[in-house]
C-alpha cells in the first residue's frame, strides 16, 4: 500500500485499503502523542494554514496542535477578519495564500464542495476540515479510529448513528468509512432529518430508537444543529429530546457494552444527557485525543510521508538520536 | 430587389408538411416560392447558394434567452447573444427582462427594443415582466408594455408567488392576446437549493431543489388558466410529473404549453458527482452516440457550470421529457441561454448563480437525443423549434416558409460532427456544460429577413 493523494477532500473516494493506511499511521502517531516529547518534525519548515471560513474552535485547534506536533508553521486565517468579508472570492484568497508558499491548506467551509474547488485551483495540498452538510472526513476517520481501539474491529461492527443526518457532514463522512470497511450503518432520527434516501447508500434508516439501538455496539450522537434549520425540521428541541434523547434509562434497550459517541460540541439535555455523555460507555473525550493522532496521520501522509512500518523505524531513530544528543548535551555540561 | 435563392437543399417546412428537395427563393426579405418554379422566379442578380445536401427549415426561434442588456453587458450583449444565436442556427429570440433594470414599464422596454433594432444580428422579441421590479407584489403595466411592442410576459428567474395575483395577471393580460410565461418555482418548497433533491445532493451535501417545487406551480397554473381561460406557458419544465400534469391538461383541450431545455433532456444530477459518474452511470447511452474516439469530456465533481434553475434531475425525468416531447405533449424546445462570467461561476457551488448558455448547442443536442437516437423523425424535432414556439408566440410570419412569410430560413447539416470549443464560442460566456463534447448537428447558415447574418466557412456561397 502507498499513499498518492495529494489532498484529503472526501472519504467517499478513498479505498477501505487507503482508509485503513491512515488508521495504521495514526496509531504510530497516537503512540509519539502519549510520549513526554510529543513532537515528531516531518513538516519542519513547512506553512500550514488553516482556513477557517466557518467558524469552529476544536477542529481547528486540534489541526493546529497536529501541525505544530509535526514542526510545521502554521498560520490562522478566519473568515471575521478577512477579505472574503471584503468581497474577495475564496479562489483569490486562497491564491494569495499560495503566492505565501503555504505548503497545506486546511479548509472548513459552510459550502459544500469548497475544498474540492480550491484543490483544482491550487498546488498545495488541501485538506477538508468540514464542508457544509458533504463531508468532515478527519472526524469520519477519528470516529473509526476510535471504534476500532475499544471494539478492535470494525468490519461486522453494528454502528448507530442517532440525530440530525441529512445536515451532518459527520454522518456522511462515517457512513462511508464504516461502509467501505464492513460495518452495519444505522441510521435514526425523525423522517425530515434521516430521509429514506440513505438507504441508497447501503444504510438501514429507522425512526424507531429502541429499534435502532437494541443491537448496537455503536451508538454515534450527532448535535442537533438548531442554527442550520429552518423550524419546520421538526417541532422544538423539547420534542427532539422526548422522542430520540439519549438518557440512562432509554439506554436500558441498548447492549450493556455499547460505546456512546459525540463528535461535540454536546448539547446537554438535548440529545444526551450528562449521565450518558459522560457516564462508563461514553468515549467522547477519548474522540478527541484521538482526532489529533488523525490530523497528524493526514499532514504527514498527503506531505508524502512514509507508510507506518518505515514510519515506526523512524520514529525509533529519531528517539534514539535524540537521547544520544541529550546525553552528550549533558555531558558538555 | 434583392433576392436570395438556395439551391437544391432538403427543405422542410413542418407547418405546411413539406420535406422535398427543392430551391427556396427569398426577396426583399420575404420568402417567395418553394419549390420547382423558384429558381425561374429568381431575378438575374440573385445570389445563389448551393445548399446540397444539407436542411432548409423556417429560421429557428428560440423562446428563452438571456441578452442582459441592459445592465448586465459584462456577461452578455445584444450583440454577442445575437451573434450566439445566429452561430446556432436561430434566426428569432424571445429576450427574458430580468435585466436591471428589469423590463417592467415601457420606458425600458422601448429603449430595449430601440437597441435591439441596431444592433441585434437576428430578430429580438423582447418580454415585459408580470409584476413590477419581479417582485410578485404588484401588477406591471401590462397594458403600457404591450404597446411598447412586448410579445409576451414573464417574471423568469422569478415566479408569481401570490396565486391571486397569478390568477389576475393572466385574467388581465387576456385583454391584450399576451401569452403568460411562467419560471415554475414554489419559493417554500425550493427555498435555498440547488440541486434536484435526490441521492447525489444528498451525497453531496447539496441543499435539495425538490421537483414537487415546480410540480405544484405547474398544477396550480393549469388551473388558473382553466379558471381564467388564459394562455399559460410553462417555462423550462425538468419533471416527470410536471410532464404528466400537462399532458393531462393539453388532453383536457386547456390553453397551456411547455418547453424543454437541452440540458435537462441530456444531462442527469449525476454529473453533479463528475464526468465520470455521469459516463458510468446515466450518461452511457449518450456516450455511444458521441461516437467519442477521445476520452471522453471532463469535469469535476461540483462543477458550477452545471448549476442551473430548475436543476438538472434524474434519469426518469430526463427520460420523460424526451417522450413529452416525442408525443406532442411539450412542443417547445428552448435553451434558457443565461451566460455569466468567468468570475461569477468560480466560486463555491453554492455562490455560483444559476444558469448556463446554450443557444450554439440547443440544435446539435436536440438533434442527437431526439432525431439520432431515433425517437422522434427529423420534421418533428424541426417543429419544437419553429411552429412550435411560432403558435405560443402569435408570431403568424415566422416558423414557416409559406410564399409571404419573413425571410428566415436556417440551413443545417443534421449529420455534421464537432467539438463545442471555447475558441468558436459567439456569446460572451462560457458558462456551458458542454465544452469538450462531440456535437452532432450544425447550423451552417443563418439567414434573417433574406440577409445572411452567418455561414460557415466552407459554405459555397456564391456562383
Amino acid at each position: 500500500m502507498t499513499w498518492t493523494r495529494k489532498d484529503l477532500l472526501d472519504l467517499q473516494s478513498l479505498s477501505a485499503e487507503e482508509i485503513s493506511t491512515i488508521l495504521d499511521t495514526a496509531r504510530v502517531f497516537k503512540d509519539i502523542g502519549a510520549r513526554p516529547r510529543k513532537v515528531m518534525p516531518a513538516l519542519r519548515g513547512k506553512t500550514v494554514v488553516n482556513l477557517f471560513v466557518e467558524p469552529s474552535t476544536r477542529t481547528r485547534i486540534s489541526f493546529e496542535l497536529a501541525a505544530l506536533r509535526l514542526a510545521a508553521d502554521v498560520i490562522n486565517f478566519t473568515a471575521e477578519a478577512s477579505s472574503l468579508r471584503k468581497g474577495e472570492t475564496l479562489k483569490d484568497t486562497a491564491r494569495n495564500l499560495e503566492a505565501l508558499n503555504a505548503d497545506f491548506i486546511v479548509i472548513r467551509h459552510s459550502a459544500a464542495g469548497a475544498p474540492h474547488f480550491l484543490s483544482r485551483v491550487l498546488k498545495a495540498h488541501v485538506i477538508n476540515a468540514g464542508d457544509g452538510a458533504h463531508e468532515h472526513p478527519t472526524q469520519g476517520l477519528l470516529d473509526v479510529f476510535t471504534m476500532l481501539e475499544e471494539k478492535k474491529r470494525i468490519a461486522g461492527l453494528r454502528v448507530t448513528i442517532l440525530g440530525d443526518i441529512l445536515y451532518s457532514r459527520v454522518a456522511r463522512s462515517n457512513i462511508w468509512a464504516l461502509l467501505k470497511l464492513g460495518a452495519h450503518v444505522t441510521l435514526c432520527g425523525p423522517p425530515t432529518l434521516v430521509p429514506h434516501t440513505f438507504e441508497d447508500l447501503g444504510c438501514r434508516v429507522t425512526h424507531d430508537l429502541e429499534t435502532a439501538i437494541k443491537d448496537a455496539d455503536v451508538i454515534n450522537l450527532l448535535r442537533i444543529q438548531h442554527e442550520r434549520q429552518r423550524k419546520t425540521m421538526f417541532p422544538g428541541l423539547g420534542e427532539y429530546t422526548s422522542l430520540f434523547g439519549i438518557n440512562r434509562a432509554r439506554l436500558k434497550a441498548a447492549p450493556p457494552d455499547v460505546l456512546i459517541m459525540h463528535p461535540g460540541p454536546i448539547n446537554r439535555g438535548v440529545e444526551v444527557d450528562s449521565e450518558v455523555a459522560d457516564g462508563s460507555q461514553s468515549v467522547i473525550l477519548k474522540q478527541v485525543t484521538n482526532g489529533l493522532a488523525v490530523r497528524m496521520a493526514i499532514l504527514y501522509l498527503v506531505n508524502g510521508g512514509k507508510l507506518p512500518q518505515e514510519l515506526i523505524e523512524t520514529d525509533a531513530g529519531r528517539t534514539s538520536d535524540a537521547v544520544n544528543s541529550q546525553q552528550a548535551t549533558a555531558t558538555a555540561e | 430587389m434583392n433576392s436570395l435563392l438556395l439551391v437544391g437543399g432538403r427543405v422542410i417546412d413542418p407547418s405546411q408538411d413539406l420535406d422535398e428537395v427543392a430551391d427556396v427563393l427569398i426577396s426583399d426579405g420575404k420568402v417567395v416560392c418553394v419549390g420547382p418554379g423558384a429558381a425561374d422566379k429568381a431575378p438575374p442578380e440573385t445570389v445563389r447558394i448551393d445548399v446540397a445536401n444539407k436542411v432548409v427549415c423556417p429560421g429557428l426561434i428560440d423562446m428563452h434567452v438571456h441578452l442582459r442588456e441592459p445592465g448586465q453587458s459584462a456577461k452578455e450583449t445584444i450583440v454577442t447573444g445575437t451573434s450566439a444565436a445566429a452561430h446556432g442556427g436561430f434566426t428569432s429570440v424571445l429576450a427574458m427582462p430580468n435585466t436591471s433594470p428589469p423590463i417592467d414599464s415601457a420606458s425600458p422596454a422601448l429603449s430595449l427594443k430601440r437597441r435591439a433594432e441596431e444592433h441585434a444580428k437576428v430578430n429580438v422579441f423582447i418580454t415585459g415582466a408580470i409584476t413590477k421590479g419581479l417582485e410578485g407584489e404588484d401588477l406591471a403595466p401590462i397594458g403600457s408594455l404591450k404597446s411598447a411592442g412586448v410579445t409576451a410576459i414573464t417574471d423568469d428567474g422569478h415566479c408569481v408567488q401570490n396565486n391571486e395575483l397569478m390568477r389576475r395577471a393572466l385574467e388581465y393580460s387576456r385583454m391584450f392576446d399576451l401569452p403568460v410565461l411562467d419560471h415554475c418555482e414554489d419559493r417554500s418548497l425550493v427555498g435555498d437549493g440547488v440541486a434536484h433533491e435526490g441521492r447525489y445532493s444528498l451525497v453531496l451535501g447539496l441543499r435539495g431543489w425538490p421537483k414537487e417545487g415546480e410540480e405544484v406551480i405547474v398544477a396550480r397554473n393549469i388551473l388558473l388558466a382553466e379558471c381564467t381561460g388564459a394562455r399559460v406557458h410553462l417555462q423550462h419544465l425538468s419533471s416527470a410529473g410536471s410532464v404528466r400534469l400537462l399532458r393531462e391538461a393539453r388532453q383536457r383541450g386547456l390553453p397551456v404549453s411547455g418547453e424543454a431545455c437541452p440540458h435537462h433532456f441530456t444531462l442527469t444530477d449525476a454529473a453533479l458527482a463528475g464526468s465520470e459518474e455521469f459516463w458510468r452511470e446515466d450518461g452511457r447511452s449518450l456516450l455511444g452516440r458521441m461516437r467519442q474516439t477521445e476520452a471522453p469530456p471532463s469535469w469535476p465533481c461540483y462543477d458550477p457550470n452545471l448549476k442551473m434553475n430548475p436543476p438538472v434531475r434524474s434519469t426518469a425525468d430526463r427520460e420523460a421529457l424526451l417522450e413529452a416531447l416525442a408525443d406532442g405533449t411539450i412542443t417547445v424546445v428552448a435553451s434558457d441561454h443565461a451566460p455569466h462570467c468567468d468570475f461569477e461561476k468560480e466560486v463555491e457551488f453554492d455562490h455560483a448563480p444559476f444558469g448556463v448558455t446554450g443557444l450554439e448547442t440547443a440544435l446539435a443536442l436536440t438533434l442527437m437525443q431526439l432525431y439520432h437516437s431515433g425517437k422522434m423523425r427529423l420534421a418533428d424535432v424541426i417543429k419544437l423549434f419553429t411552429v412550435g414556439p411560432a403558435r405560443v408566440l402569435n408570431l403568424h410570419s415566422k416558423g414557416t416558409l409559406r410564399p409571404g412569410a419573413d425571410g428566415d430560413i436556417t440551413v443545417f447539416d443534421p449529420d455534421a460532427e464537432w467539438v463545442f470549443d471555447r475558441s468558436c464560442t459567439a456569446s460572451k460566456s462560457f458558462n456551458s456544460p458542454f465544452y469538450g463534447w462531440r456535437l452532432k448537428g450544425k447550423a451552417v447558415l443563418t439567414i434573417v429577413a433574406g440577409k445572411i447574418v452567418w455561414a460557415e466557412s466552407d459554405i459555397p456561397k456564391v456562383w
